[in-house]
Order: structure tokens, then C-alpha cells, then sequence
């Protein structure tokens, strides 16, 4: 399927911006504004504004969405709070992992389901599939949300200045709607950067307006607009899976070391409990490999696919791998067999075009922030 | 951006500064800068190598990607630029001036280097 890249609401504002844009997955996105370090330091220590709109949303109502959910998602939906989310994965009946999501109750009977751009049609596809037979509606909502991030320390002060809604109500992993510059939003407290920041979903229309507001909100506590490339070393020092990298169909939750996500207690079967109650054995008895953190002792930069070797072997491979800007030093995610995936593991090195540099093996996140 | 009249320029983005003693100066365009982003690692050749017109002498490395670094002239390597080793962010604020990767004395150089204004059209900047 080759089509011209979609745009986001804002995509006259990021080009005004001098944004360097970059397709991604089907989308034109900002790539950075200027120096993707600054941005990426900025979400560090102060705040960075993101437009999220690739993002794919999907509604599902109904009295049995819940059961619909708890069927076709390896999570137990049923436990989730009214203006909670969760973090949960959608598996094949292999087991392998179709995509990672995030799942917001917003009603009684009424979750939306945000998926990755790329993954978003084989999502709600699986979705629509999987909800036979249940009295619940799916229904695709991408192009009912523009989605504005706004990221680090600074964001809880710059949000206040323009909502009245109860953030300090809302917990990590919570949502509520509320007014936000003037424009109706669902807030929620959640983000892929390691550090404490809301996304906002609003309709298209006010998108505009409320990355305006938040600018100008901002301006004076360094805030600053991000695009995809600080987002993805922001994740990567956090320890964040991407899908596509750590994340593929070829892949079992347990396989990424996620298994947590999968709740075989909850009722009901779903799709891929038998595969996956193997998979958990595997990986508790004779894991194929683990995914680890790599830190370099040089300055040369592991990419995805690069060889993980040991004594002259190939006993892994990167799956994301960039410059830290927080550490100084190049790290990298890579599954590595298991007898190499301890932290402190001698020996073990990257094979960077060709030279075997040194790198040592550390359990993740590489970042974590302070409290 | 502008790209300064009294340089030549190769296709590979490289530019070129030529003294009169046959010493040439070489180093990445703002074009070229900008496109890598955030340049992070800088391999330079060593003082002594030979380089080759169009052939790979070193590497950059930013956030998203490395890329080989071509020389624009065949020569030795009188110079590396040991300020962008320590720091490879002056190849992204001063790509023209500080940013400066080598030096070579020129034993050859190809025949389509080009001017700053064929080199503004061809990248479009």
C-alpha cells in the first residue's frame, strides 16, 4: 500500500515552526524543530509539547465492551477504574504480539483504545473480528482526535495555567474530561518519555489552539516543541518498548520480557491463552533470550539490527540504539541469550559495521526520574 | 541558510576550502549538517592517510543515522580537526567555520567540483 503521508491538524503550524518533518508510519510528523538534543533535555528539565496525532483511536462501547476487551486483550480490563487507563498488549492466537496500548476507561460501559499509527488498522481490524458474538460497538475514531502532548517537570504548572480541572487529582495512568484553553479535552496523565506529563485528545479543530495556548503557557518555563526523534531516546533511556523494534509479531509479551501484562486469572478465555500459558513456561524454565540494555565504553552508536557478540559470537541483536543525551553515551535494547542477559556480563561487545566495541549489559530502564 | 561564495563543493555535501600552498581545508555543508541532525561521534582520518576523491575517509554519527564521510580531493592528511572530535556539535553550529573536519594537501582533485551556486541548486538551499 503506497499513499501520500497523512497530516496532523498542526502540520501548517510545525512547518511555520521549521519543523523537519519525516514520514512515519503513513504520517508527515516533525521529525525535531531544531536540535533534537535540546528538545530531548528540555523534556529532561523542564517541558517539551509533542503532536501525537498519528496516534490510532478507537472507541468501544456497549454493555459487554468490557467482556469484548477482556476477550480480545491479554489485560483484565475488568479491573479498570472509571478514568483509569492500562498499559496492555493485543495478541494473535500464536501469542505473538500484534501491538502494545493503552486502554482509558471514559464511562460505565465506554473504553477508547489508543494504538500505535502503524499497527492502528490491523488493531481495530482484530478488534471488529474478535467482537463477534458480544453487545458491544467498535468504532474507529482516528480521525476524531488530534493528540498534544506536553511532557516533563514543568508540565503539571504550565497545564494548571490553563485548565481548572483537578490535576492534582489525577494519578499516573488516569484520565478525565475537562476544558483545557478553552477547548473540550480528555486529559490524561500519561506519556512515553519517563518523566511526568499529560497527553491531551481533542477534536481536530482546537488543536490549534490548544498547542498556541500551551506555547505561550509555556514560553516561560522552557518549553519547547519536540518532534519523533527526541521521543524515541526519551523512551529508549526509560526503557520503553517500540513496537516494531521490541515489539513484533515474532515476539510473546514473556518473550519481552512483559509477561506482566498478561492476566491468565481473569475470567473467560482470550485470544491466545494457550499459546501464551507456554510462552510464560518458556520463559520461566528456558527463555531463548532477554532483552537487555547495552552502555557503550566508546562513542560509537548501535543501530537496530546491529550483532550483539561475545568470544567471537553472534549471541544477540539490537533492537534500538542511540546517542543517550541524559548518560553521554551511546546505549542500545537488544535481546541477547540468556547466558549473556546478566548485568555485568564480561565480554560482551557490538559489532559496529564491522569492529567489535566493548559495551556493558545493565538491567533497564537507563533513566529513572526522581520522585 | 547560505552557502559561502569562496568554497567549492562536492555533491556529497562536502566543502572545500583551497589556500595557496596547496592545502586544502574540507568540511560538511550547513545543508548536509542540518540533515544529520545532532552530530554526535566524528571519525576523522589520521594525519598521514592518504584520501581519495569520492571515497569514504571517516564517519559521522548523529541521533538517527551514520553516515560515511567522503573526501572531496585526493592528498594526505596534514590536519584533523581534534576540537569536533572532542565536541562534534561544531559541526552542527559552525559547519563553514569551527565545524571544519581536515586538511589535505592536494594531489589531485576531480573536475566537477562544484561552485556555491551550483551547489545551492543542487541542494536546494
Amino acid at each position: 500500500m503506497s499513499t501520500a503521508p497523512r497530516h496532523t491538524a498542526l502540520d501548517a503550524l510545525h512547518r511555520s515552526l521549521g519543523a523537519t518533518m519525516t514520514d512515519f508510519a503513513g504520517w508527515d510528523m516533525p521529525l525535531r524543530y531544531a536540535s533534537e538534543r535540546d528538545e530531548h533535555n528540555a523534556v529532561r528539565t523542564k517541558a517539551g509539547l509533542f503532536d501525537l496525532s498519528h496516534m490510532g483511536e478507537i472507541t468501544v462501547t456497549g454493555p459487554q465492551a468490557v467482556d469484548l476487551l477482556n476477550f480480545a486483550l491479554v489485560g483484565n480490563i475488568g479491573t479498570v477504574g472509571l478514568g483509569r487507563a492500562r498499559y496492555t498488549m493485543i495478541c494473535q492466537e500464536d501469542g505473538g504480539i500484534v501491538d502494545d496500548l493503552i486502554v482509558y476507561r471514559l464511562g460505565e460501559t465506554e473504553y477508547m483504545v489508543v494504538a500505535n499509527a502503524g499497527n492502528a488498522q490491523v488493531v481495530l481490524d482484530a478488534l471488529i473480528a474478535r467482537s463477534e458474538g458480544f453487545d458491544a460497538e467498535v468504532r474507529d475514531d482516528r480521525d476524531a482526535y488530534a493528540l498534544i502532548a506536553v511532557q516533563g517537570p514543568e508540565s503539571p504548572g504550565i497545564l494548571k495555567s490553563v485548565t481548572d480541572a483537578d490535576l492534582d487529582g489525577l494519578k499516573y495512568y488516569a484520565g478525565l474530561p475537562g476544558t483545557v484553553a478553552g477547548v473540550p479535552a480528555l486529559i490524561a496523565r500519561t506519556g512515553y518519555t519517563g518523566e511526568d506529563g499529560f497527553e491531551l485528545f481533542v477534536e481536530p479543530k482546537h488543536a490549534e489552539t490548544l498547542w498556541q495556548a500551551l506555547t505561550e503557557a509555556g514560553a516561560g518555563v522552557g518549553l519547547i516543541p519536540c518532534g519523533l526523534s527526541c521521543r524515541d531516546t526519551l523512551r529508549l533511556e526509560a526503557g520503553m518498548p517500540l513496537y516494531g523494534n521490541e515489539l513484533t509479531t515474532s515476539l510473546t509479551p514473556f518473550d519481552a520480557g512483559l509477561g506482566r501484562v498478561v492476566k491468565f486469572e481473569k475470567d473467560g478465555d482470550f485470544v491466545g491463552r494457550t499459546s501464551l500459558e507456554a510462552a510464560a513456561e518458556r520463559a520461566e524454565t528456558a527463555p531463548p533470550r532477554k532483552l537487555v540494555g547495552l552502555i557503550a565504553e566508546g562513542r560509537r552508536v548501535p543501530r537496530s539490527g546491529y550483532q550483539v557478540v561475545a568470544d567471537g559470537k553472534v549471541i544477540g541483536e539490537v533492537t534500538s540504539g542511540a546517542p543517550s543525551p541524559t548518560l553521554g553515551k551511546p546505549i542500545a535494547m537488544a535481546y541477547v541469550d540468556a547466558a549473556f542477559a546478566a548485568p555485568g556480563t564480561a565480554g560482551v561487545g557490538v559489532d559496529i559495521r564491522g569492529s567489535h566495541e566493548p559495551y556493558e549489559v545493565v538491567a533497564l530502564p537507563f533513566y529513572k526520574r526522581q520522585k | 541558510m547560505s552557502n559561502p561564495q569562496q568554497l567549492r563543493y562536492s555533491k556529497e555535501h562536502e566543502w572545500l576550502a583551497t589556500a595557496e600552498d596547496g592545502v586544502a581545508t574540507v568540511g560538511i555543508t550547513e545543508f548536509a549538517a542540518n540533515a544529520l541532525g545532532d552530530v554526535v561521534y566524528a571519525q576523522l582520518p589520521e594525519v598521514g592517510d592518504t584520501v581519495t576523491a569520492g571515497e569514504t575517509c571517516g564517519e559521522l554519527e548523529s541521533t538517527k543515522s551514520v553516515s560515511d564521510l567522503y573526501s572531496p580531493v585526493t592528498g594526505e592528511v596534514v590536519a584533523a580537526n581534534q576540537d569536533v572530535v572532542d565536541d562534534p556539535s561544531l559541526v552542527n553550529s559552525a559547519p563553514f567555520e569551527g565545524g571544519w573536519l581536515f586538511k589535505v594537501r592536494v594531489t589531485d582533485e576531480p573536475g566537477d567540483l562544484l561552485s556555491a551556486d551550483e551547489y545551492t541548486a543542487l541542494s536546494g538551499n
